[in-house]
């Protein structure tokens, strides 16, 4: 016990001289800028291109993946721990890409089969809506020589 | 193969931590390791059941209404409020931690009032924005909404879109009370009776993880 007191108190001492206010409000500047980007392309940009969703959900991705590594190693300081400590927290996280890519696979497999062995369902859940104007149909087309 | 080693063989001597953290720090990390997971497996399921459908709702379309703006149609900016509001109280709480460090009593109580107004902040828009898709006929089970291409919709998206943000909004109250708790705590000189701040660093950890939860939860409803 003396010596676990002794060792918050040694740890203490050392973080004190590293803790850095700026590069906190950097970390929110670039938190911030990064939203404001999304935002800007959600709102405006990614709307008119409707065919090519896929290529900004990626764009999404990359900046979500940004905003995460810059909480969990800034805010949540874990990139000044040392470097066993970041290891458990890191490797059991990388469970994450079998877990997203097996079931979202999953998914779409499910969507497959589903469509073709359920013709009724497949016309039910593609047959639009009476009297209810598709929102977004008329911007969904690509306009012919639209830039991209 | 296996060595032979005296029962009572100790490994590690003391002395300084192998993770040269503190042990409830440790063990706040391994306890987010196992709620990241949790909501990791509730939004992968969204995204499972999203995947097998053959149409879903547009975002642009079902959040695009801003308090007292009326009829105006502005996709994502009170989303996006909400989301510089988490940010902004997770800098105030990492502010929180700094003045711990110094020893700085006021500086903590300052910065962590700051942290739990904007908690309730994000509480307070969250409340609204229910209550304003209630008001649209959405809730579990009912779904007013058409997918993009006008297509009927299933109840899937208002059902997982309200059990995963009150999930995380569950977390975000969690972390308000013991913002609170923290902060009658240093009030009445605990902390500083103790010698150091360190409670407030592992309740910080707790309010980013709510942050970063955030941060994807916005990605998989209203970006995608």
């Amino acid at each position: 016990m003396a010596n676990f007191e002794t060792t918050t108190q040694t740890e203490q001492h050392s973080e004190e001289h590293g803790f850095d206010t700026k590069a906190i409000w950097r970390t929110f500047w670039i938190l911030l800028v990064i939203t404001c980007i999304e935002l800007v392309v959600g709102m405006f940009i990614a709307p008119h291109y409707h065919p090519y969703k896929l290529w900004f959900n990626i764009l999404y991705i990359i900046f979500t993946a940004a905003k995460a590594f810059y909480i969990i190693a800034e805010f949540m300081h874990l990139r000044h721990e040392i470097k066993n400590m970041i290891m458990t927290i890191a490797v059991p996280a990388l469970l994450f890409i079998w877990f997203i890519a097996a079931f979202l696979w999953d998914g779409n497999s499910y969507k497959h089969l589903r469509n073709n062995y359920d013709p009724h369902h497949k016309e039910q859940t593609t047959t639009p809506v009476k009297n209810a104007p598709a929102h977004g149909e008329h911007e969904e087309l690509p306009k012919p020589g639209a830039v991209h | 193969m296996a060595q032979a080693v005296p029962a009572n063989q100790k490994w590690w001597g003391g002395g300084r931590s192998p993770f040269n953290v503190e042990y409830g720090k440790l063990m706040m990390w391994y306890f987010l390791m196992s709620d990241a997971f949790t909501f990791g497996a509730f939004l992968i399921s969204y995204g499972t059941v999203r995947f097998s459908s053959n149409g879903w709702p547009d975002p642009n379309h079902v959040f695009s209404s801003f308090p007292f703006a009326g009829s105006m149609h502005m996709p994502l900016v009170f989303v996006s409020l909400m989301t510089f509001i988490l940010i902004a109280s997770s800098v105030t709480m990492v502010l929180a931690v700094g003045a711990g460090h110094a020893m700085d009593k006021k500086g903590v109580m300052k910065y962590l009032f700051f942290t739990i107004i904007g908690g309730l902040m994000f509480l307070g828009c969250q409340a609204w924005e229910w209550t304003h898709l209630h008001h649209e006929g959405a809730w579990w089970g009912r779904n007013p909404f058409l997918n993009f291409d006008g297509t009927p919709s299933s109840t899937n998206f208002t059902n997982f879109f309200f059990t995963i943000t009150g999930f995380h909004g569950f977390h975000v109250f969690s972390g308000v009370i013991i913002n609170i708790v923290m902060l009658i705590m240093t009030w009445r000189g605990v902390f500083e009776r103790r010698g150091h701040y360190l409670m407030i660093e592992k309740a910080g950890l707790y309010w980013h993880f709510v942050d970063l939860v955030w941060v994807f939860v916005f990605t998989c409803f209203y970006l995608f």
